[in-house]
């Protein structure tokens, strides 16, 4: 059963220095929130899971969170590139960060596997690119027709972190809008935390919403706007501009670096995240 | 590039334009980011307006009134006909073969239409890290066809990729039947320049379609291998009327959005 508790101490109990963290979203129901607790608590070390890292993980790996990356798109995206990730895999700053690369198809194949709890997924793809021969895939046969594939190893996480909407006072939590793999990424993980804009009496189940029993997941954690500049679908919207901001804010190691210091590091939480954003608007 | 007459336009808009008149009515597209969603929503708002527009993020059948920064806007979920997960949209859509087409960006490209969108530089020790394949190498296995979309210089069609992101024809005839991908692959590349297609015997890339004003030489010069150029070349209809408005009303609307928010 999901214990619901604050999201500080839900970290502090969910997540060690050298986990395997996926922290998921597909552009939709991010966990900044979550991103950002990791960042104030000092974790180290960890390997981050995501499909599309942006710009939460190149927050985490700009302040020296992340020992590896396990990833197949990492950009910000409509914008550019990711400046702190770029900056760690070209000059190895603030730490050097090994890479794991995939396809979107492979990455998804292998959370289903790992929410399956098989060895691996099969897909048609690899073959014949670079990336066939720089990630951990391996070619299998199929024992029926012959055909060639491609095995990718099943993502299995210490902790799978996502964001939803909704959950109630038992901890059973439902998400609606863009699903991403936030479903498969969860029942992958050892342990799932879910950060939700609302704790509800009661469940209003949803066509097309996707339901995370209780039972699945270890802790819940209110934290209203917690995607930001991620979207919550019928709480916020994109903050597309913060994305095109963040390109600058980015670029360069000491901008960034006040920027976290003043937005992350010094805040409490989520609430004084916002503050700080809303105060920098007014100044600007 | 500005042509006389009455309507005026530059290489980008032509680049979309020409893009997108390779889309058909009806058929399902799978969007990238970029030219290639731009060309497919001008296809859809002229002579496509029944294309079935399919975005990574799971949404199928979006119809946004203008273009998403990302694959994942709110728009696109809330204009989808259907909503799915991402393993879904690529196991039991993209896998099957049930996209009829790809559209793919990328920052190199070799003769045989394979795709570099991961390193410019050694893999180990980039000079450039780029975002890397996301969606890109299984669109373009398993899409009925792909559309590629990008500049044509001497920096982008080179004779050997840095890294091979995505296969299209890898080293000529024969590799996709080899490797069992069920597509054709790559059935043309619009650049600023023209439009390449693959021999139908070798699968290299032949320059077919020159846009107005562009001659073969500068075709040749913006590219990294020896180019061929096919002797019955034709020259790129100027956008029309219709087009261009169609195309400078999505980037309107875009351009409102983004002052919006």
């Amino acid at each position: 059963m999901a214990e619901i508790l604050d999201l500080t101490d839900a970290i502090a109990d969910l997540v060690h220095d050298g986990d395997v963290v996926a922290l998921e979203g597909f552009t939709h129901l991010i966990s900044h929130a979550a991103g950002h607790e990791l960042i104030r608590q000092r974790r180290r070390d960890l390997a981050l899971v995501r499909m599309t890292p942006d710009v939460v993980y190149d927050q985490l790996i700009g302040m020296g969170c992340a020992r590896k990356l396990v990833f197949s798109w990492g950009g910000n995206p409509g914008v550019g590139s990711l400046h702190r990730l770029r900056d760690a895999v070209e000059n190895g700053w603030p730490a050097p960060l090994e890479l794991e690369e995939h396809s979107h198809a492979g990455m998804a194949a292998a959370y289903a596997a790992g929410a399956s709890r098989l060895p691996f997924g099969t897909l048609r793809g690899y073959r014949g690119t670079d990336l066939a021969s720089h990630s951990p895939v391996a070619s299998i046969q199929c024992p029926f027709t012959g055909e060639e594939l491609t095995a990718v190893p099943a993502l299995r996480p210490d902790v799978a972190v996502v964001h939803a909407q909704q959950a109630d006072e038992a901890g059973n939590v439902q998400l609606w809008g863009i699903p991403g793999v936030q479903k498969e990424a969860v029942l992958a993980a050892d342990r799932a935390l879910v950060t939700v804009e609302e704790v509800v009496p009661k469940l209003e189940l949803r066509p097309g919403g996707v339901v995370l029993p209780s039972w699945v997941l270890a802790a819940v954690s209110p934290a209203p706007g917690g995607a930001h500049p991620s979207y919550a679908a019928g709480y916020s919207d994109r903050d597309n501009a913060f994305y095109r901001r963040w390109d600058a804010i980015s670029r360069d190691r000491e901008r960034f670096t006040e920027w976290m210091t003043r937005h992350v590091v010094e805040t409490k939480d989520i609430v004084e995240y916002h503050a700080r954003l809303r105060a920098a608007e007014v100044t600007a | 590039m500005t042509a006389g007459g009455p309507a005026q336009f530059d290489a980008d808009e032509l680049m979309a334009v020409t893009a997108a008149r390779r889309l058909r009515d009806r058929a399902a597209c799978f969007v990238g980011i970029g030219i290639p969603s731009r060309a497919a929503n001008l296809a859809r708002r002229t002579h496509a307006p029944n294309c079935v527009l399919i975005y990574e993020s799971g949404t199928i059948g979006a119809k946004p009134d203008h273009l998403p920064l990302s694959i994942g806007d709110g728009e696109l979920a809330e204009t989808a006909d259907a909503v799915v997960s991402v393993p879904e949209i690529f196991a039991y859509w993209l896998q099957p073969g049930r996209i009829d087409i790809g559209f793919l960006g990328a920052a190199q490209i070799d003769r045989y239409a394979n795709l570099n969108s991961t390193v410019i530089g050694d893999y180990d020790r980039p000079r450039v890290r780029l975002p890397g394949g996301g969606g890109a190498p299984e669109i373009a296995a398993l899409c009925g066809g792909v559309i590629v979309v990008l500049e044509q210089s001497p920096r982008t069609f080179v004779e050997r990729l840095d890294f091979r992101s995505t296969a299209g024809f890898g080293d000529g005839s024969g590799f996709r039947e080899r490797l069992g991908y069920g597509g054709a692959g790559m059935t043309a590349v619009v650049t600023d320049l023209g439009v390449l297609e693959p021999d139908p015997e070798t699968c290299e890339l032949v320059q077919t379609q020159l846009h107005p004003g562009i001659a073969a030489d500068d075709a040749r010069a913006a590219t990294g291998w020896p180019l061929r150029v096919a002797p019955d070349v034709v020259t790129t209809a100027r956008p029309t009327e219709h087009e261009l408005v169609a195309l400078r009303s999505l980037k309107t609307t875009t351009e409102e959005r983004a002052d919006d928010a």
